[in-house]
Order: structure tokens, then C-alpha cells, then sequence
């Protein structure tokens, strides 16, 4: 404490907090008036009302006339994908291009460095568009379908994978595969003596992948059938470039910030490292990752953020996430801007701060291995 | 074949130590081929390039068509940069008439005037300058751009668009943001658990959500809460959303730098019997703004980038403008042209001003 603040501060205070109720009541009275105006009520009752739209791409299943309140849940689960998705694949490419970027190899290290500038440089907006509409729309219609490997198709509707068809027990198995794999952190814990810790988890996921193929009845390939592509699960278009758009500009952040905890890594230890015999990718994921680790989640956490955030840019593609529908669709069925608007701010600000109490979570625990 | 012996003296005259020749080898050595995982590596990125670059070549350049006032001048199997060279006044005035161009242009060069001597280094009066900037330079805009006195016509703000507008939002963004920011900062580390509260509040509140609902907001719920019969103009309640906005995370840079300063400083001060708005004021803000030049400027470039988004509640920027020009039944099939020519628009101005923030960097780095 550098100096206690004086009376006449304290008092002053609280007439700031005063303005700021006064403007508070104004607003509210104002809204309440407009809305009385109107005949129209503020409430959530709407949520119980049946709708009238279609979603066109959702995780669980979803018909015409279905409530408000399940078509959110609808849209968050999309958003959820999308973050989910575009975290996953940020924080690889990030990784990557952030060693690029320390490469040895000139021509490596400046393809890193005008990617980051690229990207970094131009608006997310434009690049979401860009890959939606320079690239995807102009593919290939379903007859002409271009072949990837593994039997994936990718056409203008999108990208075909192959899915797997469940079995007699897949009712069974396939719950407890991903009960064993949720499990898996907790493993970590119990004390199985002579298994590094490493093993330890591979073996239950190993148990968890085992659990899951005794539930495959066959591999369902997508193929043409008349005009369109059939079997396999079929990922929209719009799914594919607010991912790519989500995942190239947070990954141009990410390599910065994976350049600069490497950095901030002692060379000592490297060469330290390196005197004891490890070889040099060896140094880089036992000696150099895991410290550099400790210095990068803060601000990877706030990219994390930025990408949920982002996901909201869905509405320029139309993917159906939760601000293209509520703010697009249901705000102009119901005429209810209020109730949206705010539903949306308080859903994204839920999931904002679950990811970073989870984040925090996980750099304490991080802390702590420390010692 | 054996060379003679003249040539061979030419090689060891050319690549003798310390020469040319022989740091060029010892560069490539080092930088390319240095072991065989890196050779293998530089082998695979020519290959890449040579795949990639020779296509984009003939689309950008070698067949694509820049001449012409139509459709028919395309022919080339390349790019169709007609349609961006024709379209090129919508893009950077949008719907401006075309009369009145040159006071867009003026703005633009009384902009250009009032910021080199602020933003150079080692300027006398700089605060002045700034002051100018932030003061005399907005009213003289506004009233360029907008007219209505002094013989100038009235320009309604529904013809403004294209890149002027992105300009125009960004700056109005960051003169009021800036501001406000350093004052949720401050109030951020106030003693006053009050004002820390409501300052916490304000900016993890804005933080916490995306830029789209709050420019949503203010298209479709600043009617619901103002009197009946006023209005504000949509452009307008744009910059006030994008301002609110911007003051959270420009907060959050400045703080940064408020924890940057030596808390002696203040203590020395306030033993010296200055009161709290003198030692902010005089000692502290002046020594932490110093610092965060760097992240101010990193901000101004993301919000300059997020100007975009007005697209989606129907301001016509440079991007709403190229959508525009797309829909054009004479012009469509363009659309990588029109992304492409917008992204490079932005590249070059948010280039310049990374370079010149890292170059701000480094000088503070080297302690100047």
C-alpha cells in the first residue's frame, strides 16, 4: 500500500457508484417503457414456444418445430465443435510453425516468419470469407468428388468421412470407451508401481480404443449414389472454413508465442541436454517443450478465448453457431432483441470463463509438478 | 573434363577465405545444408515452391488482365484485375460522390500531417502535437467529411464506405478508447474498492464476449433503450460500441505497463506532497505510456482489422464494399480477386504499423 486514499476520495466514490445506478435505472426504465410501448414482455418463456426454421448442421438430432430452448442448445453444441476443433488444431499447427520459426534451415525459418505476417496481418473476417468462398465454392460438384486418402471425399457440398457403422454391443461399448477415456487424467494418480507414468495412460487408451472397435460393425465408405454422395459423415462447407479461419489466424498468435517460451528457455539447459548424449528432437520435446509449457498457457489461454470468441464470425458463413441463429433467425422471428441478446453475451461469457478456470486449473497443476 | 589451370587459380582466387564467393558457400552451408535432415528439408520446401509458385505466378501476373472497363476485357485464363481497377472508387469512398472526392483526400493528407510529427522520434512539443491530433485534427475531419457549413455540400453518413470508413472508425476508436482505457486502468489499481470493482466489472465484462454481439447490440438494442423519437445514427452508435469495446482491452495493455513502473517512483512523489491525480499524472502515466507504445499499437492494428465486422450489421467498409461489388450482375465469378484485393489492402497498412511498433520496440529495448 503506497498511501491511504483521503476522506474526500472515499466519499467520491460512492457518488461514482451513484452515476452509474442513475444511468442503470434510466436505461432500464427507458427499455421498460419501449418495450411496454410495444405491448410486448421481457422473459424467457419463448425458449418453451415451438420454432418454425430448419438448422441445417447439428450434433443432435433436430426437426422443424422443435423448441427455442432446444434449438440453443443446438447452436451451442455447434459453437462448442467449432471452438473445440479450431483449439485443437490451433494449438499443433501453432506448435509447428513456432519451431519453424527456430529452424536451422533459412528458407524454413522465413516460410514460418511470412505466414505469421501474413496472416497476422490481414482481417480473420476476410480470411473466413476467403476460404469459404475462393476456395470451398469453387471445388468440384459430387460427381466430379475429389478423392483424398482413407476413402474421404471433398466436394462443393463439403468433406465426406468415412464413419462407423455401430454394432450389437456398440449400445454398451461405446460409453465405457469414452468413460475410459475421460477417466484417463485420473489415472495419472493412482500409484502402479514399475510403469512410468507415460505407459500408464497409453495403456488405458489403448483399453478405451479396444473398447470401441468391439463396437464397430463395419466402416461405413461415403460414395456417389444418383446426384449426391451417400454414407460417412458429411462436414459442411461452412464448418470447414470457420475452422480453417479459426485455426490459421489463432495459430499465427500461437507460433509467436511458442517462439518466444522456447526462447525463454535457458540455452544452458540445451546444452546441458545435449552434452548428456539426448539427441536434438529429444532435447526439444523432454528438455525444452515441457519447461517452455510452463510459460506459454497464460497467453495461450487468451488465445483460446479469442477463438471462442471469434466463433461468432460463423454468421458471415452462415454456420449455423449460436449468434448466426439467435441473432439472425430467432431475433427476427420472435422480435425479442432484449431476451437474445442477452442470452448470447451471457452463453459466451459462461464459456469464457469455464475455459479459463479449466486453464487455470491446468497451469497450477503444471506449476506444481515443478517443484 | 579437367579444368586448366588458369580456371583453377580463378576458383581458389574467388572462394579464398574471407571473399565473396566463399562467405556465400559458408552461408549456404550453415543455413541450408547444414546436416542431412536440413539438406533434405530445403530440398523439400524448392520442391513445394516450385509446385505452388509458378501457378500463382501465371494467375496474379503473367495471364491476368488489368486493362479494359468490362467484363469482355478478361480473357486471360489468369486474374481479373479490371474489376478491381474499375471498381477502385467504391472501394476506398464507397458511395461518396464523386465530386467531393478531394475532401476525403484532404482528410486524408491532413491526417498523414498531423501524425508523422507525433509519431516521429526525437520531435519537439510531441505532447502538443498529439494534442492536435486528438483535437484540432477531428474537427477539422468531421467537418470536411461531413460538410453542411462553409459552402461544403451535406454528406450523409449512409454514403460513407470503403477503406475511408475502416480509417474513419479506427481513429475515432482509438481517440475515445484510449482515454477511457487509462482510466479503467488507473481505477483498476485504485485503492477505492468501488471503483476497482467497477472497473474489474467493466473490462472483464467486454473482455468476456464477442466484438459481433456488441456491434449487434448497438444496431438492434441502443433503439430499445434511448427516448421515445431519438435516434442516433447507425454509424455513429457503431463507433460508441467499438470505443466501450476497445477501453476494456486497451485497459488491460496500459495496466501492463502501470505495473511496469517502479513503485518508488510513486512513494518518492507522494513524499514530496504531490496528491494522487499529479503523481499519476506527472511521474507514473507518462513513464508507463512509454512503455506500452508497443501494445498500444499491436491493439490499434487488431481493431483496425476488426473494423470488418461492421460488414455484418450493414456498414459498407472495404470489405462490405468488395461484397457489394461481387453481387454486380455484370461482375460476378470475381470473388478471389475481390478477398484477395481487400486482404492486401489491409496486409499493407497493418504491415507498416506492426514495423513500426516492433522498430518502437526495439528502441525501447535498446533503452532510448
Amino acid at each position: 500500500m503506497v498511501r491511504r486514499p483521503s476522506p474526500r476520495a472515499r466519499a467520491a466514490q460512492w457518488l461514482l457508484l451513484a452515476i452509474v445506478v442513475a444511468v442503470a435505472w434510466y436505461l432500464g426504465s427507458q427499455a421498460a417503457a419501449n418495450i411496454a410501448r410495444r405491448h410486448a414482455t421481457f422473459g424467457f418463456v419463448f425458449l418453451f414456444e415451438n420454432t418454425n426454421f430448419d438448422i441445417p448442421f447439428r450434433l443432435i438430432p433436430w426437426s422443424v418445430g422443435d423448441t427455442y430452448g432446444r434449438a440453443l442448445l443446438v447452436c451451442v453444441l455447434n459453437t462448442l465443435l467449432v471452438a473445440a476443433m479450431s483449439i485443437v488444431a490451433a494449438t499443433l499447427l501453432g506448435l509447428l510453425v513456432g519451431v519453424m520459426r527456430l529452424s536451422a534451415n533459412w528458407l524454413v525459418r522465413n516460410i514460418a516468419l511470412g505466414f505469421i505476417e501474413l496472416v497476422r496481418n490481414t482481417p480473420q473476417l476476410v480470411q473466413i470469407i476467403f476460404w469459404y468462398v475462393a476456395v470451398l465454392q469453387t471445388l468440384p460438384g459430387p460427381r466430379q468428388s475429389i478423392t483424398l486418402p482413407a476413402g474421404t471425399l471433398l466436394n462443393v457440398r463439403g468433406i465426406y468421412l468415412p464413419s462407423f457403422a455401430p454394432g450389437g454391443g456398440a449400445d454398451v461399448l461405446w460409453p465405457l470407451a469414452l468413460a475410459v477415456l475421460l477417466a484417463t487424467p485420473f489415472v495419472w494418480r493412482l500409484r502402479w508401481r514399475g510403469l512410468p507414468l507415460g505407459s500408464r495412460s497409453l495403456l488405458v487408451s489403448l483399453l478405451s480404443v479396444l473398447l470401441f472397435a468391439g463396437g464397430i460393425d463395419h466402416i461405413d465408405y461415403p460414395a456417389l449414389r444418383g446426384f449426391n454422395i451417400a454414407g460417412g459423415i458429411q462436414v459442411v462447407p461452412e464448418l470447414v472454413a470457420l475452422w480453417a479461419g479459426l485455426t490459421i489466424y489463432a495459430a499465427a498468435f500461437i507460433a509467436e508465442i511458442v517462439r518466444a517460451a522456447i526462447l525463454s528457455v535457458h540455452k544452458g539447459q540445451r546444452e546441458a541436454a545435449l552434452s548428456l548424449g539426448l539427441k536434438p528432437r529429444q532435447v526439444l520435446s523432454k528438455i525444452i517443450l515441457p519447461q517452455a509449457l510452463r510459460v506459454m498457457i497464460p497467453p495461450m489461454t487468451s488465445q483460446y478465448l479469442n477463438i471462442i470468441k471469434s466463433s461468432s464470425l460463423g454468421a458471415a458463413v452462415a454456420y449455423p453457431e449460436l449468434f448466426q441463429i439467435f441473432a439472425g433467425t430467432v431475433l427476427q422471428q420472435t422480435a425479442r432483441e432484449l431476451e437474445t441478446m442477452f442470452l448470447l453475451m451471457a452463453i459466451f461469457l459462461a464459456i469464457n470463463l469455464a475455459t479459463s478456470a479449466l486453464m487455470n486449473w491446468y497451469n497450477h497443476r503444471v506449476a506444481l509438478v515443478e517443484r | 573434363m579437367s579444368a586448366t589451370a588458369e580456371e583453377r587459380l580463378s576458383l581458389r582466387r574467388n572462394f579464398a577465405p574471407g571473399t565473396p564467393g566463399a562467405l556465400a558457400i559458408e552461408w549456404l552451408r550453415r543455413n541450408l545444408f547444414g546436416s542431412v535432415f536440413n539438406t533434405l528439408l530445403t530440398l523439400a520446401v524448392v520442391a513445394l515452391a516450385a509446385l505452388i509458385l509458378p501457378p500463382l505466378f501465371r494467375w496474379g501476373i503473367a495471364q491476368a488482365s488489368l486493362s479494359g472497363t468490362s467484363r469482355a476485357a478478361c480473357t486471360g485464363d489468369g486474374a481479373c484485375w479490371t474489376f478491381i481497377r474499375v471498381r477502385l472508387p467504391l472501394f476506398f469512398y464507397g458511395r461518396y460522390p464523386s465530386s467531393e472526392y478531394w475532401r476525403v483526400d484532404l482528410v486524408g493528407v491532413l491526417l498523414v500531417a498531423f501524425c508523422v510529427p507525433a509519431l516521429r522520434d526525437n520531435v519537439r512539443h510531441r505532447w502538443l502535437w498529439l494534442l492536435l491530433l486528438l483535437a484540432l485534427f477531428p474537427a477539422l475531419a468531421s467537418l470536411l467529411l461531413w460538410g453542411g457549413a462553409f459552402g461544403l455540400d451535406y454528406v450523409d453518413t449512409t454514403l460513407w464506405g470503403g477503406l475511408m470508413l475502416d480509417v474513419i472508425i479506427s481513429f475515432v476508436t482509438v481517440a475515445g478508447s484510449l482515454p477511457l482505457g487509462i482510466l479503467l486502468a488507473l481505477g483498476r489499481r485504485s485503492q477505492l474498492p468501488i471503483v476497482r470493482v467497477l472497473s474489474v466489472g467493466y473490462i472483464e465484462l467486454w473482455r468476456g464476449v464477442p466484438l459481433l454481439t456488441v456491434l449487434f447490440m448497438s444496431a438492434v438494442l441502443v433503439p430499445l433503450f434511448l427516448p421515445q423519437g431519438v435516434s442516433v445514427d447507425r454509424l455513429l452508435r457503431a463507433m460508441a460500441a467499438l470505443v466501450l469495446f476497445n477501453a476494456a482491452y486497451m485497459a488491460e495493455v496500459v495496466r501492463g505497463g502501470l505495473q511496469g513502473v517502479d513503485s518508488r517512483q510513486e512513494e518518492a512523489a507522494y513524499s514530496l506532497g504531490l496528491r494522487w491525480w499529479h503523481v499519476q499524472g506527472f511521474i507514473v502515466l507518462p513513464q508507463a505510456l512509454r512503455i506500452v507504445v508497443p501494445g498500444i499499437i499491436n491493439t490499434v492494428v487488431d481493431l483496425f482489422k476488426d473494423t470488418t465486422l461492421v460488414t455484418i450489421i450493414g456498414l459498407f467498409d472495404l470489405l462490405g464494399a468488395v461484397e457489394q461489388a461481387l453481387k454486380d450482375p455484370a461482375w460476378l465469378g470475381f470473388a478471389t480477386e475481390g478477398y484477395v484485393f481487400s486482404a492486401l489492402v489491409f496486409f499493407v497498412c497493418c504491415y507498416a504499423m506492426s514495423s513500426y511498433g516492433r522498430s518502437m520496440e526495439r528502441r525501447l529495448a535498446r533503452g532510448q
